[in-house]
């Protein structure tokens, strides 16, 4: 083993009454992949924000190449020689490449273009320097952050999540760019929760739970299985096998559907068809960005369509907002929760009626206090919700928590569709494990089901039947048994035609 | 080494509100000392001046309640705007609207002898507050013109229309060419709730509208979809909550609770339709509406508070010879008090030592 780079010991810092990280220790090497893996919450972005400067530690020392040092900033952080690519990107859309990372790495542009093309072509991360950011896609985008971070030259190279927003092709793209990083001696801290690509990539992991480490593994000599343990300190249930055939009778359909949105960079829809059933869950994959919000905004009722390009059991319903269709038996669980699925600063029993209110919250368009505090009690115990009762504030409560109640309170009136998007996205492994087995009780019961996920093993877990979702228009649906991930990744390149591999 | 650190609430408190008013209050106290101190006036004398004297006499505490009136029916109905994110800046033309419409019913009827005279002039000066205030939420939801800029402007509008009357078609032809109206009949006037002094019974209408705003507030639908668009208008999207009903509501709600308040400036003490009509009202409101934390019991005693202050101005006027400016410059300091300690209410100071090095 190498002299560390970084060597982290005893670090501490609280928030409040939540302790993020507890007295954690971390080295980091040179020319090693080195993976942080935990559930959310487990203290993964604070380590990284200690190390990045953005979060002064209560207690603990770091060391960087031999010195003990205080990282004040990001911008000493990169002075130091740690760069870090963030989940969302920061790149001026109406900027080329070159002069987005103008911006953060001195030189001329003919320069700067020339070094962006050598780093391209060492490390394998194509871009077209004089491209437009706008025209590119998430693959392209994140590519960019990565060079930019490359191009002033660090030790070590932090990733947030990066594979969360990439097609199967683009991860394994990415993981050929980081090894090649890690060759060249460069110390890459790869940041993800899962397990499959850690243990295909990385050298070794920390893992974390509840702000602590709880070990230091090779994970390539580990199985998902004890990883997930080490992870979450216990077993997660398996969801149950899929029992059924759907019922085949259409409950909701969209067809011929065209939309331009108002954001003239989100893909305008055109042409879309698809058709619910009862008893069946489709799924929508693709990577986000390419109409998947658009088409939920159409089927919540959120942007209203000509009545009859959406129809509910044969009649339209397209010219109908979000409150007539939930009254008709369509619930949605969309992807932003904070700010959209519940009000941050009311507290749950508030949110309980925010959707449900038309089924005897109200008298006379009055509150009925009582009986919604009762409600949102409900929805607590139903799903497990981790909190302090009806009063919480709902941003008092962590993403997973969340989710699950929102999940629960839309299933309170036992719809016949449901929509949800991303609904296990950021969420914890033990509540998305209860968040799908849901979706598959109501499978069962004959609800008609569609998921938006990005997650492509979520999809073929759960789903009978996906469509691809890419640049605004919608593949023909297959069974999820007559193709594989592979073809479903070509297919979230715009290559539909492959999508059907196995003929049944 | 030790400082102070903001840490975020666990739990909002009930105590919290309470506790950032009196620090605000005890603030606006130290800042008024200095004051009196600039303009070389004991500190103490003034502050009596302004806070204690007023409170003293029978004719105090009526002059109180009067300006109390006005303030509190204002700031009631703003307050439901400004929690739905809805920024009615413009109460004041509001107000002067309300008095004006008012007053054409006062002028028209004089000399009837019925009673339904002042409760439709009570009715009249809602709906013309309602009407200006519609212009706005009109230009808003049709055009997304900025009701920030529209009701303000507004107000400048109004303030013309008003001096047009009082000079034109309103004006008394018995008056000498004075730019006002006939006085008002007594069937066209509020009574007096407190003999011997000015307040009268239009305190009545802001301590009902309280009542009906505590009810709204706390048990109401619409005030539910009000809070969820002003919170979080993402949520109010996805509920299928139509946020143009919600800047109608805010913006007739608001205009009509002003419009109410001319009514009581033209039929209270003033008697008849002049050109200083009130003296910043609707701004004032504006202040009494944060300082009662937006909470319709909070705003009861914020506006005994600002009505308290001017009041007390005028007093300090009399009694230590201080610029009547003090009334503005200790209602901005209130103001910005509250406003700087309202980061209280969702955090909290703790001093923490510093781990060495």
């Amino acid at each position: 083993m190498t002299e560390p780079i970084l060597d982290i010991r005893g670090v501490t810092k609280a928030y409040g009454l939540t302790v993020a990280n507890d007295a954690v220790d971390f080295q980091v090497e040179p020319g090693l992949i080195h993976a942080v893996l935990g559930e959310n919450g487990a203290g993964k972005s604070t380590l990284m924000k200690i190390i990045y400067g953005v979060v002064k530690p209560d207690a603990g020392t770091l060391v960087w190449r031999g010195q003990l040092v205080s990282i004040a900033s990001p911008a000493e952080a990169r002075r130091l020689g740690i760069g870090m690519v963030f989940q969302h990107f920061s790149l001026f859309e109406t900027l080329t490449v070159t002069e987005n990372i103008s911006l953060a790495v001195p030189g001329s542009k003919n320069e700067l273009g020339q070094r962006i093309r050598a780093a391209s072509a060492r490390f394998g991360l194509d871009v077209e320097p004089d491209a437009r950011v706008h025209t590119l896609t998430v693959g392209e985008r994140q590519r960019i952050e990565i060079l930019r971070c490359i191009l002033q030259e660090p030790k070590v190279i932090i990733l947030d999540e990066p594979t969360s927003v990439l097609p199967p092709q683009g991860i394994v793209k990415l993981f050929e760019t980081l090894r090649n990083l890690a060759s060249e001696g460069i110390a890459v801290v790869f940041i993800s929760h899962k397990l499959d690509e850690i243990r295909a990539l990385c050298d070794t992991a920390t893992i974390m739970r509840g702000g602590r480490v709880v070990g230091v593994v090779n994970p390539k000599e580990e199985t998902s299985k004890s990883l997930t343990q080490l992870m979450i300190g216990q077993d997660i249930p398996a969801p149950t096998a899929r029992s059924h055939a759907g019922t085949t009778a259409g409950v909701l359909r969209v067809q011929n559907l065209d939309h331009v949105p108002d954001d003239p960079y989100a893909a305008p829809l055109s042409g879309l068809d698809l058709e619910l059933r009862g008893g069946e869950i489709l799924g929508i994959a693709g990577v986000s960005g390419n109409g998947q919000g658009a088409l939920m905004r159409v089927l919540a009722g959120e942007i209203r369509t000509a009545p009859d390009t959406v129809l509910l059991d044969q009649k339209p319903v397209g010219a109908l907002g979000p409150g007539a269709r939930r009254r008709l038996g369509v619930h949605f669980i969309p992807e932003e929760r904070l700010g959209r699925g519940a009000v941050p600063g009311h507290t749950l029993a508030e949110n309980a009626g925010l959707t449900t209110f038309h089924s005897g919250l109200l008298s006379f368009g009055f509150l009925q206090l009582r009986k919604r505090r009762e409600r949102a009690g409900k929805m607590i115990t139903d799903m497990d919700v981790r909190c302090s009762g009806p009063d919480a504030a709902a941003q008092s409560l962590s993403g997973g928590n969340l989710q699950k109640f929102i999940v629960s309170r839309e299933m309170a009136l036992a719809p016949r569709v449901l929509i949800a998007e991303q609904p296990t996205w950021g969420v914890d492994v033990g509540a998305a494990a209860a968040i799908r087995q849901k979706l598959l009780d109501m499978r069962d019961q004959g609800v008609a089901l569609l998921i938006v996920s990005e997650e492509l093993e979520e999809l073929m877990e759960i789903c009978d039947r996906v469509q691809v979702m890419f640049r605004g228009r919608l593949s023909a649906p297959v069974a999820v048994g007559q193709t594989d991930i592979e073809h479903i990744g070509l297919a979230m390149a715009g290559d539909f035609d492959g999508l059907e591999t196995v003929h049944g | 080494m030790a400082r102070l650190v903001l840490v975020p609430r666990e739990t909002a408190t009930l105590l919290a509100p309470l506790q950032v008013a009196v620090l605000a209050l005890v603030m606006t106290l130290l800042g008024g000392a200095v004051l009196f101190v600039i303009y070389g006036v004991s500190p103490l004398d003034g502050l009596h001046a302004v806070f204690v004297e007023p409170l003293l006499t029978r004719y105090g505490i009526g002059e109180v309640l009067l300006k109390m009136a006005p303030l509190l029916l204002i700031a009631q109905g703003l307050a439901i705007g400004f929690r739905a994110q809805v920024w009615n800046i413009g109460a004041e033309g509001q107000l002067i609207l309300g008095a004006i419409a008012a007053s054409v019913l006062a002028i028209r009827f004089d000399g009837t002898d019925s009673q339904l005279l002042l409760p439709a002039m009570v009715v009249a000066g809602m709906l013309a507050g309602m009407a200006w205030a519609a212009i706005a939420a009109w230009l808003r939801t049709q055009f997304n013109a900025n009701e920030i800029l529209v009701t303000f402007m507004l107000t400048s509008v109004a303030l013309q229309l008003l001096y047009f009357l009082v000079t034109g078609p309103l004006k008394d032809p018995m008056g000498f060419n004075f730019p006002q109206s006939i006085s008002f009949a007594p069937n066209a006037v509020f009574p007096i709730i407190l003999e011997g002094t000015r307040a009268n019974a239009s305190l009545y209408i802001g301590l009902a509208v309280t009542l009906v705003a505590v009810v709204f507030v706390r048990y109401s639908f619409a005030s539910y979809k009000l809070s969820v668009g002003g919170l979080a208008p993402g949520a109010s999207f996805y509920a299928g909550f139509s946020s143009k009903r919600a800047i109608w509501v805010a913006l007739l709600v608001s205009g009509g609770a002003a419009g109410l308040a001319g009514v009581g400036e033209v039929a209270g003490p003033l008697g008849q339709l002049q050109r200083n009509i009130s003296p910043g009202y609707g701004y004032a409101g504006i202040i009494v509406a944060v300082l009662g934390g937006l909470n319709p019991i909070g705003i009861l005693f914020a506006s005994a508070i600002m009505a308290l202050v001017y009041v007390g101005g005028d007093f300090a006027l009399l009694s230590v010879g201080v610029p009547d400016a003090v009334t503005g410059i200790l209602q901005g300091i209130l103001l910005i008090s509250y406003l700087a300690c309202s980061l209280l209410l969702t955090m909290r100071l703790r001093l923490v030592r510093e781990a060495p090095g």
